[in-house]
């Protein structure tokens, strides 16, 4: 019986000499892998503009329809994003979302991000669908504005009118064009600062 | 009535009964869906629920504070939910864990409540599919300070 009894307390022992396998959680936080998936986050680029271009991508691919985008077209002196339109109104139900990233991948832009934020919970449902004041990153990425995917815009014109505008250029030949459009880089440059 | 002028008593012993009470939340055994996997981490060693006074889970209702409604609830299950809660003793609380029983989740069909805060006062939510378990000690650890501080009164029923 003795032989058992320390038999039994020695297994006691050496597990109290283990190291301790529990994550003191409030205090401690479990590293997680790069690849985690928790609350959204919509970028900004260097410079301020959002990346969201208001697409609706998101919408159509997520699951769980947890996603609602209203786009707005741009204020050409104001402009919250590169684009011609932008989410003017963006809401992402937390409660419905089952975070499978499938809104990350369908993203054009790559505006929208899942970060490892994991403490979500709250009290009601109303205060965890999560607007754009909760989404829209109060930082800048260091990602830039790739301006040869975003044609010039200045605002909505009637479609005859910017056709007109277009076609001596395409006469002119290759190196007129091009010194316009760095001309319009230039332009765009001055225009797109953080609103 | 009389004792209104002086009720320094009172609020004593309510303080005390409301850190009684978030002390030793004991959860229920009420798996439902696969959230109830995670729900079953939260006593492993790893993510020792026990060191938050949530000590064991508890497989009666008559012996549990806390109700972790962890996966879809079918409505064929909504009876079995209401009595499991009646069942409950007062103060009894209710967390939905994950996006199923929180709203839904992308169950949107004739067959899942849309939310278990259809047929429970529900407490905290926590989304997740399913919330990894510190999500869910996080909820627990908020519940807790919303019982030390009289927010969280353990709901009753709705009629």
């Amino acid at each position: 019986m003795l032989k058992a009894l320390a038999k039994g307390m020695g297994t006691t022992l050496r597990m109290l000499l283990r190291r301790k396998p529990t994550i003191r959680y409030p205090y401690v936080k479990k590293e997680r892998s790069a690849r985690f998936r928790g609350r959204h986050e919509l970028r900004r680029y260097e410079n301020g503009l959002e990346m969201c271009i208001g697409c609706e991508l998101c919408q159509v691919a997520c699951p769980a329809a947890a996603i609602t985008v209203m786009p707005a077209e741009n204020d050409p002196a104001r402009p919250n994003s590169p684009g011609e339109r932008y989410a003017w109104k963006y809401e992402i139900d937390m409660l419905r979302c089952i975070f499978c990233g499938l809104c990350e991948e369908a993203c054009p832009t790559e505006a929208l991000h899942l970060t490892r934020e994991f403490e979500l919970a709250d009290f009601s449902r109303q205060s965890l669908i999560f607007g754009r004041d909760r989404l829209v990153n109060k930082h800048t990425s260091p990602f830039k504005v790739p301006h040869h995917v975003y044609p010039d815009y200045h605002g909505w014109r009637p479609v005859h009118e910017s056709e007109a505008e277009h076609a001596p250029a395409a006469e002119s030949g290759a190196p007129a064009s091009s010194a316009q459009a760095s001309e319009r880089g230039a332009a765009r440059s001055e225009e797109a600062q953080p609103a | 009535m009389e004792m209104t002028n002086n009720q320094f008593f009172l609020t004593s012993v309510e303080k005390f009964v409301r850190w009684a009470q978030k002390s030793s939340i004991w959860p229920l055994t009420f798996g439902l869906a696969c959230c109830a996997i995670e729900m079953m981490n939260l006593v492993s060693p790893r993510y020792d629920m026990a060191q938050f006074g949530a000590e064991v889970f508890r497989s009666t209702p008559r012996q549990a504070d806390l109700m972790i409604v962890s996966g879809r609830l079918s409505n064929k299950m909504v009876p079995v939910i209401e009595q499991v809660y009646r069942q409950m003793p007062d103060p009894k609380w209710v967390v939905a864990m994950g996006a199923c029983a929180s709203s839904g989740g992308i169950f949107d069909n004739y067959a899942i409540v849309q939310g278990v805060d259809e047929v429970l006062p529900v407490d905290i939510y926590v989304p997740g599919c399913p919330p990894s378990p510190d999500a869910v000690i996080y909820a627990v650890l908020k519940l807790r300070e919303a019982i030390a501080s009289g927010q969280a009164h353990g709901g009753v029923m709705r009629a």
